[in-house]
């Protein structure tokens, strides 16, 4: 029983980093670069329900609501300001550095609002556990639940919006090639814009379910999951969707299963273990398209 | 010698050497009349790590242009493994001999390191290549984080699971203690030391970036496959550079470890973070450009202590600074408003010399 309630775990702590994969995913097949602010957002997402659950005692569904607005506009502030200067830069580099400026920039005002006290995160879900076998050997808890709901719904939905809408289609086009994209009369600055958008909104998802699981909160709160939801878009290819999803659910059931039957000191070094032995078979991740060079 | 100062790459060097030079000098003159303040003092030594590992991974990032973000694990592999050997040999030898061999064990070993990581790895492109450095760089500093290895009459022990699991003797002496690391390491660095390091490493980027090899390097980054088809061996010279950056960033955590009595693989000194910090160097100070390089590391490892009466503000004024100049200097619109405004083009409309 222990080995499905870690498999069930897994899946969960999977679907959280699926979701961060997602955004980070997006972005790079759009606009070509690692926004390695995406983790900080997640932080910033979860300080938002904090203050309107937990300080201000309104209904965690309006928190939650509150917290994907805040962080979509935060995306998007971000993109205008710092990221959409620099596109046609000489160097991609730029942009890279550009955002590891808007990571610590976020950390930093975090750190000066809420301090650097690690607070304690009540969970915004009321579900109670559900329990089977006779004597409880099998409980999952009722934000395991949700938060695989809720990666499935993300997924689903996002499947569907990429592939049938005509947002989709030009988010799309765009990642194939912006030239021809905007000769097809795509704006391609606001298609670019709403692709960091729904990442943003994402990332807030992505915040709340985290802290609900884990219910600690600190201005550092969002950067490791953040490398590891970057890790999981690698590992299935980034800039693929499907791939994003599949890495994250991947590499969380590696971590859960390398903290019980490992080590649970090295759950870390295994994660990334797994994605270099995976990158040296197949070097564009597990769905990623391997792209002929022409002379 | 007429011919050398008249040619450009060699006077530029010269610049560069002579920069650091002066540098040395001022801060020991400032230094030895005790007008330096203990903050500055002990960030001396550090700083020369820094530019070390800036202008070794310049040669990466800029010359070989491949993305690493794992240099902060190279510079833990050298600190800890000199850190372990000076503390084990500590007595037996005379301190510059002990110095010597510690830097010679953390470097080369820091190179054997680069090549075995180097070889699966430069088969990759990009970001690929900057996630993969960066996951071998977490996986160094969290093996090192559960190493423990003892020392007693029967010899040595080691464990990676606990302090106790080491089985030690009464009088035993524990060296790497896990997640403790390594107390007590003989604090043999000094600013003197820090400057020649530099220097050496300046003389072996700087000779390198000049040499055929070099330019067997800069060919492969610009255009690879015609790189490839005029006979150059890829995955030599990428090798090649790969090594001699992780082996120069092995003799800078030598530095770093040296320096500090008690050396711990944090997320703060030998994490990602730092790796990404040496990149803001390399990025900040310009790609390829080795002075930059050094510059950039100097004036962004002092900028927090400048700007340390700020005390909460300080980071983020790092932070705002840091996009502020990445912008006015990147964005093609900053960059046409630069040129629009520029003094020299004003000048030069002025005095009506058109510049060719």
């Amino acid at each position: 029983m222990s080995f499905l309630s870690y498999l069930i775990k897994g899946i969960s702590l999977g679907s959280v980093y699926a979701i961060i994969a997602l955004g980070y995913t997006m972005v790079y097949g759009i606009a070509k670069m690692l926004n390695f602010a995406h983790g900080d957002v997640i932080m910033v997402g979860a300080y938002s329900v904090f203050i309107m659950s937990t300080s201000l005692g309104l209904s965690p569904i309006f928190g939650v609501l509150t917290s994907i607005v805040v962080c979509t506009a935060l995306g998007l502030t971000i993109e205008r300001v710092a990221y959409k200067p620099l596109r046609g830069a000489a160097s991609p580099l730029a942009v890279l550095i550009t955002a590891i400026g808007v990571s610590y920039l976020l950390q930093n005002i975090a750190l000066l609002v809420f301090g650097a006290n690690t607070i304690s995160f009540t969970s915004v879900i009321n579900i109670s556990p559900i329990t089977f076998g006779s004597n409880g050997e099998l409980t999952i808890s009722g934000e395991t639940i949700v938060t695989i709901i809720a990666g499935i719904i993300v997924m689903v939905g996002l499947t569907l919006f990429v592939n049938k809408t005509k947002m989709g289609h030009a988010m799309r086009a765009v990642s194939e090639d912006k030239g021809a994209a905007s000769l097809m009369g795509i704006n391609v600055n606001a298609t670019i814009a709403l692709t960091f958008a729904i990442g943003s909104a994402l990332a807030a998802i992505a915040g709340v379910l985290l802290c609900s699981a884990y219910p600690t909160l600190n201005p550092y709160t969002g950067a490791m999951p953040g490398i590891k939801a970057f890790v999981a878009a690698v590992f299935g290819g980034i800039g693929s969707i499907p791939g994003a999803m599949i890495g994250g659910v991947l590499l969380g059931i590696i971590e859960v299963f390398g903290k019980a039957y490992i080590s649970s000191q090295m759950a870390d070094a295994i994660v990334f273990a797994v994605l270099i032995i995976v990158l040296l078979v197949k070097p564009t991740g597990i769905l990623g398209k391997n792209i002929q060079e022409k002379v | 010698m007429k011919k050398l100062l008249t040619n450009k790459i060699f006077k530029n060097n010269l610049i560069t050497y002579g920069i650091v030079i002066i540098a040395f000098v001022v801060i020991s003159i400032i230094k030895g009349t005790g007008n330096l303040s203990s903050l500055f003092t002990g960030l001396l030594v550090p700083l020369c790590a820094y530019i070390i590992l800036a202008v070794s991974l310049n040669l990466v990032v800029g010359i070989s242009g491949e993305l690493s973000l794992g240099h902060a694990g190279f510079m833990c592999v050298g600190a800890f493994s000199s850190a372990l050997f000076s503390k084990c040999v500590v007595g037996t030898m005379p301190d510059g001999l002990r110095f010597l061999l510690a830097l010679i064990i953390g470097s080369v070993l820091a190179g054997i390191i680069g090549v075995l990581i180097g070889i699966p790895v430069l088969r990759l492109k990009g970001d690929y290549l900057a996630i993969v450095t960066l996951a071998f760089g977490e996986i160094i500093k969290n093996i090192i984080n559960v190493i423990y290895i003892g020392r007693d009459s029967k010899g040595f022990h080691f464990s990676m699971t606990s302090e106790m699991d080491l089985n030690l003797e009464a009088g035993g002496e524990t060296l790497i203690n896990g997640a403790q690391g390594i107390t007590g390491t003989p604090k043999d660095s000094s600013f003197l030391i820090g400057f020649i390091l530099v220097m050496i490493t300046l003389f072996i980027v700087l000779n390198l970036i000049n040499s055929r090899d070099g330019r067997a390097i800069m060919a492969i980054r610009d255009n690879r496959i015609a790189a490839e088809s005029i006979g150059i061996n890829i995955t030599k010279y990428k090798l090649l550079a790969f090594t001699v950056s992780s082996v120069l960033a092995g003799a800078a955590g030598v530095l770093y470890s040296h320096n500090l009595n008690n050396l711990q693989a944090t997320s703060k000194n030998f994490g990602y973070n730092m790796s990404i910090m040496f990149l803001v160097f390399v990025v900040l100070g310009g790609i390829g450009n080795i002075r930059g390089s050094i510059i950039a590391a100097v004036l962004l490892t002092l900028l927090p202590e400048l700007l340390r009466g700020l005390n909460a503000y300080r980071m983020l004024i790092y932070a705002i600074v840091l996009i502020a100049i990445m912008l006015f200097n990147w964005a093609p619109g900053a960059l046409a408003f630069r040129e629009k405004y520029s003094i020299k083009n004003w000048l030069s409309k002025k005095t009506g010399k058109e510049e060719m």
